[in-house]
């Protein structure tokens, strides 16, 4: 999968999170989390994990991938991420 | 035995929402791809609940995904990508009979290609259009997967221009016919939502009067109308 532009999916809404991703000129799969402190410090290594392996599922290669959480399951951020890089490789 | 008494149907696209569903108990949970979710989520919301079935414990309800209509474009991939996470059943949206044949050609394909054995995701057609009504009889006939189906009355009332009221008089023969059609086929029937869910005692009528007619479950918009209704239909 190739990403072509930017763009997002989902939302700043409680248990939800938006996903912004963009081409990554450096090359690789970078990942950007904005979630509350306590949740940063707790869990972010494993959303991080989640997000990384659903962009290696999708076969991406080169994406930045911004992540602004508002309390979302993991099961949330695999969708989220799915969705925005479909949207991306249009 | 599981029991058929309250489908509560809550948008797709809603984490909080179908998070918080299983929460009322209700005997099916809706996950609604169609009207209560915007054109411009339809993708989004269709991953959403293929990874929620995935990931949620749903284990007290039975699950079911209402599909867009193959004519929105939508609903051939909605089915697409919901199979594999096996739903109970597809709630179809203008039930008619030529799109339930097509869906179930569609069906049959994916749950090949997810190695499920083929017939075992059900359909329940919502019937709310005045042509549907009037066919019933052999639209529950098209596919043996067909075991229950969805009266929605303002559908019907968006069709035939008129105004819906609480106690529900212009939708008496409409009702009537489905319950009945229903009955004769030996199928669950679930009545329209009562759309004013803060109005308890308006519900509590209308699930009796549901109730009366022949059906044998209603839909619900809001978790806290599953109480009420499962007071009613026993």
């Amino acid at each position: 999968m190739k990403i072509n532009k930017a763009a997002q999916a989902g939302a700043l809404e409680s248990s939800d999170v938006l996903v912004t991703v963009e081409p990554n000129p450096e090359g690789g799969i970078k990942i950007e989390l904005e979630t509350k402190r306590v949740i940063q410090k707790q869990f972010s290594k494993q959303i991080e994990k989640v997000i990384l392996e659903t962009a290696e599922q999708s076969g991406v290669e080169d994406v930045l991938i911004k992540a602004q959480d508002k309390g979302a399951l993991d099961y949330t951020f695999r969708a989220r991420v799915q969705a925005a890089l479909q949207r991306a490789s249009i | 035995m599981s029991q058929n008494r309250s489908m509560l149907i809550i948008p797709g696209n809603s984490p909080k929402g179908l998070q918080n569903a299983p929460v009322f108990n209700p005997d099916l949970l809706v996950l609604d791809l169609a009207d209560g979710v915007p054109l411009e989520d339809k993708d989004s919301a269709r991953l959403l609940v293929k990874e929620a079935i995935g990931f949620m414990d749903y284990e007290n309800t039975q699950v079911v995904v209402r599909i867009n209509s193959l004519q929105s474009g939508f609903g051939a991939k909605d089915i697409e990508i919901i199979t594999p996470v096996q739903p109970i059943a597809f709630v179809i949206p203008q039930g008619n009979a030529e799109q339930l044949q097509e869906i179930e050609i569609l069906l049959a394909e994916s749950e090949k290609k997810a190695g499920l054995k083929e017939g075992s995701i059900g359909l329940i057609p919502v019937v709310e259009t005045v042509k549907t009504l009037e066919q019933m009889s052999s639209l529950l006939n098209v596919s043996p997967r067909i075991k229950s189906a969805f009266f929605n009355a303002e559908g019907l009332a968006q069709e035939l221009g008129i105004v819906r009221s609480k106690e529900g008089d212009e939708i008496l023969y409409a009702r009537s016919k489905f319950a009945m059609t229903c009955r004769a086929a030996g199928m669950n029937s679930f009545d329209t939502a009562f759309t004013d869910s803060n109005d308890y005692e308006g519900l509590e009528k209308d699930c009796l009067k549901a109730r009366n007619l022949g059906f044998t479950g209603k839909a619900a918009i809001d978790g806290r109308q599953i109480d009420t209704i499962h007071k009613i239909f026993v």
